[in-house]
């Protein structure tokens, strides 16, 4: 992004990785295929790089305001001082922080998820969707908390599957009534407490019931505890975890 | 002599309803208890809400079954009480079914045909809840928080219903065979599609009986409802009535949308501003005592959570769809909310005892609800999607785990070593902000 300020422009839109896509390895894979998709569509994009830093999520739902409230004007102070206007970011957790709680604080942009994003480039024709190696196949989706229940959103990456023309099945749970990975609310970042079992492993054996080979799904964090539910259940072998800008990316060779 | 009856009414009609009203009075005091909130926006989305989640019924329905059998009992008990109506000024007046002699006959059959069909629905509605309860033995009606007074409770307001529903009936029916054998003061009004069938277990009883049985039908009736009435501010039925305010004071924003605390937002404001002085004389207005972060008791939550507390069904939907719930924790919604409303009620009643509430070496915090409880949720907001009537335990446990971390610095470690991470890093893992763009490079 200074980049770009530099040479006094302003790009189309800003694209947030977050903390996940910039460091975790598997979420990195997720940040890779959305920058090609971005880059196929010739879509002007810029990120903040080193000046990013985390949204204030886990902080705020750890109870921890002051150090949310921190990382928000951190971040406010960088985005206005760049006049952005508008977001797009992988993470629903990014999206739902910087799109519901930043304004009050003094930051107001346009946010949006990634599905909702490409959703809009593909009714603009700027990108194009086919089913490639997905075609016919049985996917199910994971709705991530903070994109469905937090904010209301179930169709954009339901869309995007129909796109692909796979075959949906849609588990017991879904959207609204969606289960949690049980990553949020800094789960992430912790132990359970003591229960009689972890509760990416119940998602992961609802996601089994539906006998797909596919969990798709659209939050980096989803992604971790989803993953290491099928290790958990050792089903590896026939059952993925993949976002679904992977999925559009990969259909396309890219 | 003749009057005795009219006085009688009128004094437990009044006793009835006084009874009601200072107890009402008391849980609004208790709820003002709570911080102040801020409802005067978003008002068209707000009664918009009213009609469709609590006239309209829509989140019950989520679930058919229940729904369908609550949307019985529910508009019998409403549309029954136009009959209660006519009830109260025959009893003040002595008159007998008032409402024939005003409105047209044909309206008035249907009326009370309605009525009866209702009734009858209503009675099916709540065997069936019953048997849900008791027999098939639903796993949320079984929980841990349910044990004791709760589960009684929910059985008490079904029998309450069932001999209600019979007594009106009864009622009927003996109204009808002092109808037909032309008892003077009896007229002929009305049209009884259910009480017909029971009008042949009184073939050949004497005036004299039936009068008996239909004034004591009668009485009963009114009395159990004056009694259900005030037995509300005992029970998680109180949901008939607060369940309208409540979802009007509910959520109009997304649901991922939390609060922010103001009060940490003017420090943050100060300690990132490069121009302000911190040696500076503080502001006049500042200098009030320094806000209290987060909740520990029933006083730090707002009107809105404690009113939620008061309007809680303990139909523990929110608790069947918790993921840590479902997993084997402790946390439950369902009773974060019951938690929080008995502890409201031990702290109204030692306002009641000390006019003012004195310190009773108490709280929510720990007292009722445990750390472990709070560290348990995954903020999915299911059980805020859950709520048929738009309570949101989640945002009790917000505001506790806020006090915990903010003024007990009682994280669990793992926490604090992400939020230190965040701290210097910027993120919840050790690695260096400068390495924030490395995923470009790598393949
Ligand atoms: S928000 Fe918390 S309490 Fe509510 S359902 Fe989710 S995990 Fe349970
Ligand atoms: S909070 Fe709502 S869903 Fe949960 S038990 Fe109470 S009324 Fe039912």
């Amino acid at each position: 992004m200074a980049e770009y300020a530099a040479q006094g422009k302003l790009p189309e839109v800003l694209f947030f990785v977050g903390c996940a896509g910039s460091f975790d390895d598997r979420a990195k894979k997720i940040t890779k295929a959305f920058v090609k998709l971005l880059n196929k569509a010739n879509i002007d994009f810029a990120v903040l790089g080193t000046e990013e830093s985390c949204n204030g999520d886990p902080a705020k739902r750890a109870g921890n305001e002051f150090l949310f409230q921190m990382q928000a004007m951190t971040n406010i102070e960088v985005l206005n001082g760049y006049g952005i206007k508008k977001i797009v970011t992988t993470c629903p957790h990014c999206f739902n922080t910087i799109g519901n709680e930043y304004p009050e604080l003094g930051g107001k942009y346009e946010v949006m998820h990634h599905t909702q994003f490409l959703k809009s480039l593909l009714k603009e024709g700027r990108l194009k969707v086919e089913g490639g190696k997905f075609k016919g196949k049985k996917i199910t989706f994971h709705d991530p908390c903070y994109l469905g229940r937090a904010n209301g959103e179930y169709e954009a990456p339901r869309n995007l599957l129909e796109k692909l023309e796979v075959e949906l099945v849609e588990m017991k749970r879904n959207k609204s009534n969606g289960m949690c990975c049980g990553a949020g609310g800094a789960q992430m970042f912790k132990d359970a407490e003591p229960g009689d079992k972890e509760i990416n492993v119940a998602r992961t054996e609802q996601a089994q019931e539906t006998s797909a080979e596919i969990i798709a799904t659209g939050c980096p964090f989803c992604m971790v505890m989803m993953t290491d539910g099928v290790k958990a259940k050792n089903a590896e072998e026939n059952l993925q975890v993949m976002d679904i800008a992977e999925m559009i990316a990969s259909a396309d060779d890219l | 002599m003749q009057y005795i009856p009219n006085i009688l009414f009128i004094i437990a009609l009044a006793a009835g309803i006084g009874y009601f009203t200072f107890n009402i009075r008391k849980i609004i005091r208790n709820i003002k208890l709570g911080q102040k909130v801020d409802a005067s926006d978003h008002k068209s989305q707000r009664w918009s809400n009213v009609f469709r989640i609590a006239l309209g019924q829509s989140k019950m329905v989520v679930r058919p079954i229940p729904g369908l059998l609550h949307i019985f009992v529910y508009v019998g008990f409403v549309i029954i009480n136009i009959e209660v109506l006519e009830i109260i000024i025959d009893g003040i007046f002595g008159t007998h079914r008032v409402l024939s002699t005003v409105l047209p006959t044909g309206l008035y059959n249907f009326l009370i045909a309605s009525f009866e069909i209702l009734a009858f629905l209503v009675l099916v509605g709540v065997i069936l809840f019953w048997t849900r309860r008791n027999i098939q033995k639903l796993k949320r009606f079984w929980a841990r928080e349910m044990k004791g007074w709760p589960k009684n409770d929910g059985n008490i307001i079904l029998y309450f219903e069932m001999v209600l529903m019979i007594l009106f009936l009864t009622m009927n029916a003996a109204d009808q065979s002092l109808q037909s054998l032309g008892v003077a003061h009896y007229v002929e009004a009305g049209s009884f599609p259910i009480s017909q069938f029971i009008v042949p277990f009184f073939d050949g009883l004497s005036e004299g009986t039936l009068m008996v049985i239909e004034r004591s039908a009668w009485w009963l009736h009114i009395l159990g409802i004056l009694a259900f009435l005030n037995y509300l501010y005992f029970s998680k039925h109180l949901h008939i009535l607060l369940a309208f305010p409540n979802v009007y004071f509910g959520r109009v924003v997304p649901q991922g949308k939390f609060k922010n605390l103001a009060s940490v937002t003017a420090e943050v404001k100060m300690m990132m501003d490069p121009d302000a002085d911190p040696f500076a004389a503080p502001d006049e207005d500042a200098t009030e005592a320094p806000a209290k972060f987060g909740a520990s008791d029933v006083m730090d939550l707002s009107t809105t959570q404690l009113l939620g507390a008061y309007t809680c069904t303990e139909c523990g939907r929110c608790t069947s769809v918790c993921p840590a719930n479902m997993t084997g924790k402790l946390l439950s919604p369902r009773k974060i909310m019951m938690d929080t409303r008995d502890r409201l009620e031990e702290v109204g009643r030692n306002i009641d005892k000390n006019g003012e509430f004195k310190p009773d070496d108490k709280q929510l915090l720990n007292d009722y609800i445990l750390p472990e409880e709070l560290w348990a949720c995954t903020t999915c907001n299911a059980c805020v999607e859950a709520c048929p009537v738009s309570i949101e335990p989640m945002s009790i446990i917000m505001d506790m785990r806020q006090y915990l971390v903010m003024e007990q610095s009682a994280a669990p470690q793992e926490l604090n070593t992400a939020m230190t991470n965040i701290e210097n890093n910027g993120a919840p893992w050790p690695y260096n902000q400068q390495d924030r763009l490395n995923w470009m490079d790598e393949n």
